[in-house]
């Protein structure tokens, strides 16, 4: 196994296009370097993105926000502005691990390890968020409810790498929020996952919702449904209840040890709705 | 393929060869001899390898050692002062914070990151601090009032 750590996004891409053998991308580690203990991966490449400027950046762009692919999961937490504009994909991506792991764990890796159950991607397909890809072709431009292809499948080609996270801008009285279901309290893999972002009008109307669910379907999944029944509404009551119907009927998880399939649909209303709340209280209150 | 890395470790410039494959905490173990930094899990889930990173706390597990090229590394090696235990150190043997003792430089490392960002932790705050830090002799009662009260030391010294 060689080790590189190029400086310049060209020079990884030439690198991982470039290599005859498996090549792996390294951001923050967490994931690769427990697959290679393992042996689930015997690579022969390894490229470090993190001394690359751009994957470490969180840039205001326009309005919203340009996160580096390898930026941690403790430095968006400790970004304010970022943390204000959406309190939701940062609480998702805080959820990830220890604070060992914040330290490391990013939200380029959590979206490339492509688990069913990742907590930051449902928070970032309610956000609306598209991730800039870096290839030999050139860059394109990928929504991350299109990203994940299969549990550990990805839309990436040879020698593509996800350079940075791009969330829109943020109108007036927009909440966003993220919840999972585990048995305890911290440390743990989602059950069920349940992302919500929208908007109000001046009149407290919902004029815009998106709705994500995690660990309920082979990948993280888009519920328009469930965004349907809150847009036009104040949130009231009916309005959540069929919102929370909505998300149930979209599941189609399996059964394992963490939970069976009637009980992650009957959780993934409940998660749905009650992340919808946090973010109807945040959109009211700003 | 070996490679020469040189990073700063506890405040002296350090080279070393390292294979692509191994870990910081490899390198830190096997080639450095600073043993203080344990290996329970190797997959980032117990805690017992952390060091500090650039001023970010982190599994060394879950670091390649070819990572560390121009980084600054602390771990529990340089924890004391000379013969001067730290504080924590200290709270913890007073209050009998360890048993077997294989988790406590991790917690140490954990925690001292936490106490120079935050002072004055909560209970709850230490807790969860702490939360990937894995004990299995003491059931972390008296590792969270010993970072309480080295804390609370701390902050009349």
């Amino acid at each position: 196994m060689r080790f590189e750590a190029p400086e310049t996004l060209d020079a990884a891409v030439t690198l991982l296009h470039g290599e005859a053998g498996l090549a792996r991308p390294l951001a923050g580690g967490t994931d690769l370097l427990v697959q290679l203990r393992a042996g689930a991966v015997e690579p022969d490449l390894i490229v470090d993105l993190k001394r690359i400027p751009e994957m470490r950046q969180i840039a205001a762009v326009d309005g919203g926000f340009r996160i580096g692919a390898a930026v941690t999961g403790a430095e968006l937490g400790e970004h304010p502005d970022l943390k204000k504009a959406w309190p939701g994909v940062v609480e998702a991506t805080e959820l990830i691990g220890s604070t060992q792991i914040q330290g490391r764990a990013s939200l380029g890796g959590n979206l490339c390890n492509a688990s069913p159950a990742a907590d930051s991607v449902p928070a970032m397909i309610a956000a609306a968020a598209a991730v800039t890809v870096a290839g030999p072709d050139g860059r394109r431009e990928v929504p991350v409810e299109e990203f994940i292809a299969g549990p550990g499948q990805t839309c990436l080609a040879k020698g593509e790498i996800v350079v940075a996270v791009n969330l829109p801008p943020r109108p007036d009285h927009a909440g966003d929020a993220y919840l999972r279901f585990i048995p305890r309290t911290e440390m743990d893999i989602a059950v069920v996952g349940a992302g919500v972002s929208l908007t109000l009008d001046d009149g407290g109307l919902c004029t815009h919702a998106r709705v994500a669910l995690g660990a309920v379907a082979a990948t993280p999944i888009l519920v328009p449904a469930a965004a349907d029944a809150l847009i036009g509404t104040n949130g009231d009551e009916d309005a959540l209840t069929r919102m929370a119907e909505a998300a149930s009927a979209a599941c189609r998880p399996i059964d394992d040890k963490r939970g069976t399939k009637a009980y992650r649909i009957k959780v993934a209303g409940v998660m749905a709705r009650r992340a919808a709340e946090i973010a109807l209280e945040r959109a009211r209150s700003c | 393929m070996s490679r020469q890395v040189s990073a700063t470790i506890n405040g002296d410039a350090v080279d070393f060869l390292c294979e692509p494959e191994e870990t910081l905490l490899d390198v830190l173990r096997d080639r450095l001899a600073l043993t203080g930094s344990k290996e329970g899990c190797g997959s980032g889930d117990c805690g017992a390898c952390s060091v500090m990173l650039d001023g970010r706390l982190v599994c060394s597990c879950l670091v390649l050692g070819a990572e560390a090229e121009g980084r600054v590394i602390e771990t529990i090696e340089g924890m004391a002062d000379g013969k001067g235990l730290h504080p924590l150190q200290r709270h913890f043997l007073e209050q009998a914070a360890l048993q077997c003792g294989i988790c406590t430089p991790g917690f140490l490392v954990a925690a001292k990151a936490l106490l120079d960002r935050d002072p004055e932790p909560s209970e709850t705050e230490v807790r969860y601090w702490l939360a990937g830090n894995l004990c299995r002799c003491t059931g972390y009662d008296k590792i969270v009032r010993a970072v309480l009260s080295a804390a609370a030391e701390m902050r009349e010294a």
